[in-house]
């Protein structure tokens, strides 16, 4: 199989690493785009990147578009010959060529005109610098003048070839050509390329073109550095990816730190090593951490240990910094630090933390949370006045409950607190007690009430205090901690909150638990809260989906549904019982009042699916009404009655789903 | 081993041969060499600029009593502006690392996304945080707005943390045991006011005093930003006066801030006033430039 014929590599200062991936995506895409809009044959064959270049790579790209044939038509025939010698003068030909062109409306001068295809070089030439500069970026900007262009970094040089030729244009003052930058230490700065032989000219200048190669390479790096010590990497897949994406030649190297740090809390050690340093952190025998870290460095090796020197110095005073915070802080309780909660704003229409504080804490009462969750309560927030939470953010709340367990609080609060912001994303865990659920409960819930009470509700891409995340945690929380907790009551009788939160819902049931999107409509249409019945009706209507008299029953409410409705009939009348005739009108309703105690008491025991199974025996009865009864009788109070039944029988039989949501084929 | 005060002149003498005019510290507090007229005022409009300058950084809240091994009250920065940036300034930067004895061949360098940001100046810019074996040595940023005003032409601003750097050279573990001078530590040099300078600004400085100052500077500014528009001889008008004053309104608030006077609701409004006098300013000096 023949190999690309067509390279761009965009050479730009180091981008960071996060943008990378959406990038080279956006890429491949417009890519793809140009040349289908261009009716040239051919394919993306690979993206990818290193922080200082994007580089596409495709194949089978012809050398032009194929010739192509376009009529012409003129005036009609009818017109005569000095019309047909007009016609052939503007079009440059004779009028021995032109054609006639048959159509309904009669017969025209026409003219074949032949289209030569551009040239592939030419179209890439045209398309190419406004397809760079179309990469959306998360905050670009511009590196010599205001009116000039802007990416995400700046452009240094662009390579692209086409075959072994250079496609040729100019983008944000560069011009293309075939010349590749290396390593900024381990290469060339200027290192010739072809398409054969790219990946191995970068590779002979220090730099690994694929991602790939990358990760593998620290991967392997770090087992041939851990093995044999005892040793084990904490795998951590997004510092991976970050490394990955911060280097061109990615080396992994091992140092240590004095074991007295590990007296320190291992959350506190992982978070620096982590998130300040980009370290792996590396545990010992029985999970223990050990005193060592992985860190990958962006050269081939550290024969001198200068490396790993530097990286061990400044681990060391970043430890004492730790230290320091840890012993600093005790000076002063967790539970001595609420009134200072008074200075510290949580919004400024909403007033201070301690404020937050108070109203949280009323809410967790109202909860039912016992005293170890109103104590986890009121000293939640306390942390956000310590300094090691100033300095290492991340880990509010977390240092709150480790402050409080060597303060002597009960285990009960320490890890309410400790917990209370859980769930971080949709992969993290809910709190693991229940006091610790219901402060995070508590404490989300408050928040949202009190943002959408003064308005500031979240639109398209602008949520600045990330009201979703906290909404989807509230979700998460009461259906994945089986909190015995009705949400709608606490939401203040706030429209928009309720709308807000059925988007969630809808979002959890749908994306997170993988519910089909007409099942969820259809059950919370039927109410949705509290929400551990709504996933249990959820689950039984799944279970129900793929049984026979399900579709038709679904159907059939449907139908009564649309009946009712273009009636204009209003819900709540009762049925008579004399009125109704003998046979299946009476038997429908029979089976129904049969039905219904039986459904009620299912669904009272919480068997949804039993429930269900009922509603669905009353098919055939369905069936066979619509079968021989006219609902639309002539008598207009035999008509009310029917409807009045009909009516009964979905609202009755509508309290697990709303049947008329489901699509049926 | 180089002493502090040679890497100074090594650096110096680097960029003074690629073209910078090498100013001497700017004679107000400042936060950060940025904030120097030579810096905040010269980016703006489309004149070129390259100059290097040394900056003692005064911020209060970082001071430590001379106790915190890495923690300054002040510390000094090698400010450069490059103005408009050259097509290598990433090279010419690398060189000025190899110029001071780091063998980067030995060493592990990193450029990691870090754009700054100056709410009380209006300003912000792209860039990176410069890592060398996992120290944050350097600032490296494009600016992109200054006083409010799109930049018209983006310079780049490196700006070199000299402490940390220096004692990455020197290999100490704390800064006060660099060698400034032959014979002689940081510690000799600087300790005393590390200290004295704490205690005034966590502990004694006044408060209403400091307050009334920042009312009397603040008020003075704006009495000359409100003069401009009706003065005749634009030319003649005292932008940088003007400009020192929102330099004295910036570090009073810092100062208010160590003393713990101003609370996190008040914050964002006292910022906002100081933004106004520097926005005000910078527009001042853009419109005399173009006049």
């Amino acid at each position: 199989m023949p190999g690309p014929n067509f390279l761009l590599e965009i050479g730009v200062e180091e981008i960071p690493d996060w943008m990378i991936p959406p990038a080279l995506e956006h890429l491949r895409k417009a890519f793809t785009k140009l040349l289908e809009e261009n009716r040239l044959r051919g394919k993306v064959e690979w993206v990818d990147a290193t922080p200082r270049r994007l580089v596409l790579a495709a194949t089978g790209l012809p050398k032009g578009q194929k010739d192509s044939v376009e009529t012409v038509s003129g005036p009609p025939k009818s017109a005569g010959e000095g019309a047909a010698q007009g016609f052939a003068r503007k079009l440059g030909v004779t009028v021995e060529q032109l054609e006639t062109l048959s159509t309904p409306k009669g017969e025209y001068f026409s003219f074949q005109k032949k289209l030569t295809g551009r040239a592939a070089a030419e179209i890439l030439a045209d398309a190419l610098p406004g397809l760079i500069l179309s990469i959306p970026w998360p905050k670009a900007m511009y590196w010599s003048s205001k009116a000039s262009a802007r990416f995400i970094r700046p452009i240094r040089w662009v390579v692209a070839l086409f075959g072994s030729k250079v496609v040729p244009f100019e983008v944000a003052g560069v011009v293309s050509s075939n010349i590749s930058s290396g390593h900024r230490r381990f290469g060339k700065a200027k290192v010739k390329v072809s398409i054969r032989k790219y990946e191995e000219a970068l590779r002979a200048n220090g730099v690994l073109v694929h991602a790939a190669e990358r990760r593998a390479k620290i991967l392997e790096g770090i087992a041939a550095l851990v093995e044999g010590r005892g040793l084990q990497m904490r795998p951590d897949a997004a510092l991976l990816e970050t490394l990955t994406y911060l280097t061109e030649w990615p080396t992994a190297i091992l140092g240590s730190f004095d074991a007295g740090y590990l007296s320190l809390p291992s959350e506190v050690l992982v978070t620096v090593m982590r998130h300040h340093q980009k370290y792996f952190s590396v545990t010992g025998a029985g999970g223990a951490l050990a005193p060592n870290f992985v860190a990958v460095m962006n050269v081939p090796g550290d024969p001198e240990g200068l490396v790993v020197a530097g990286n061990e110095r400044v681990l060391r005073a970043r430890f004492n910094d730790a230290r320091f915070f840890w012993e600093s802080d005790q000076k002063r309780k967790i539970s001595d630090r609420v009134a200072s909660l008074g200075n510290v704003t949580f919004q400024a229409k909403l007033g201070s933390y301690l404020d937050k504080t108070n109203r949280v804490v009323d809410l967790v009462k109202q909860l039912g949370g016992n005293e170890h969750a109103q104590r986890a309560a009121l000293l939640a927030k306390c942390d956000l006045t310590t300094d090691m939470v100033k300095e290492f953010t991340d880990l509010q709340g977390v240092v709150g409950g480790l402050y409080m367990r060597a303060q002597g609080e009960s285990e009960e609060a320490a890890a309410a607190v400790y917990d209370h912001y859980k769930p971080l994303s949709m992969e993290d865990t809910v709190p693991g007690t229940v006091s610790g659920l219901l402060v995070s409960l508590a404490d989300k819930l408050d928040t949202l009430r009190e943002c959408f009470r003064i308005g500031m509700i979240p639109s398209g891409s602008r949520d600045p205090f990330a009201l979703r995340r906290a909404a989807q945690g509230v979700v998460k929380i009461l259906l994945e901690g089986e909190l015995d907790v009705a949400l709608r009551p606490l939401l203040d009788g706030n429209v928009q909150l309720e709308e807000f939160f059925l988007d969630r819902i809808r979002y959890y049931f749908r994306e997170i638990r993988g519910f089909a999107y007409d099942e969820v409509n259809a059950v919370l249409a039927a109410g949705w809260d509290p929400l551990p019945g709504a996933e249990s009706r959820l689950r039984a209507i799944q279970k129900m989906r793929p049984t026979e008299d399900f579709e038709p029953l679904a159907a059939s409410f449907k139908r009564i549904s649309n009946i009712i409705e273009q009636a204009g009939f209003e819900k709540g009348i009762p049925y008579i019982h004399a009125m109704l005739e003998a046979g299946p009108e009476a038997d429908l309703c029979a089976a129904f009042e049969g039905l219904r105690g039986q459904v009620a008491s299912l669904r009272a025991s919480g068997d949804d699916a039993g429930a269900l199974a009922r509603i669905a025996s009353v098919r055939p009865a369905v069936d066979l009404f619509f079968d021989k009864v006219l609902v639309n009788s002539p008598d207009p109070n035999v008509r009310r009655n029917r409807l009045a039944l009909l009516s009964s029988l979905l609202t009755e039989f509508s309290s697990i789903a709303d049947f008329s949501e489901i699509v049926t084929s | 081993m180089d002493s502090y005060q040679q890497i100074l002149f090594k650096l110096k003498k680097y960029w003074s041969d690629r073209g910078c005019i090498i100013q001497e510290p700017y004679d107000v507090e400042v936060g950060a060499g940025t904030m120097c007229p030579e810096t905040f005022l010269r980016v703006l409009g489309p004149k070129p600029y390259r100059v290097a300058y040394v900056q003692a950084s005064r911020r209060p809240s970082d001071g430590r009593y001379g106790e915190n091994p890495n923690r300054l009250y002040k510390h000094q920065q090698l400010q450069v502006i490059l103005k408009p940036a050259p097509a290598d300034v990433m090279d010419q930067y690398l060189g000025s690392l190899e110029a001071v004895g780091i063998d980067l061949k030995k060493h592990d360098i990193k450029f990691e996304e870090d754009n700054w940001e100056s709410p009380t100046l209006g300003a912000w810019g792209i860039g990176w945080q410069v890592m060398l074996d996992g120290l944050e040595i350097t600032q490296f940023t494009y600016f992109q707005q200054c006083g409010g005003i799109d930049l018209e032409m983006a310079p780049a601003e490196l700006t070199y943390g000299l402490e940390r750097l220096s004692a990455f050279l020197q290999n100490k573990e704390s800064v006060y045991e660099i060698e400034w001078a032959p014979g002689v530590r940081y510690s000799d040099v600087r300790l005393a006011d590390e200290r004295q300078f704490s205690v005034y600004n966590f502990e004694l400085a006044d408060i209403d005093t400091l307050w009334q100052l920042f009312a009397l500077h603040e008020k003075e500014c704006q009495r000359m930003i409100d003069l401009y528009p009706d003065y005749e001889e634009k030319q003649r008008f005292p932008v940088l006066a003007t400009y020192d004053h929102v330099l004295k309104c910036s570090h009073l608030f810092n100062l208010l801030d160590s003393r713990g006077a101003i609370s996190v609701t008040e914050r964002v409004g006292v910022i906002g006033r100081v933004r106004k006098l520097a926005v005000g300013t910078a527009q001042l000096w853009a419109a005399q430039e173009a006049a």
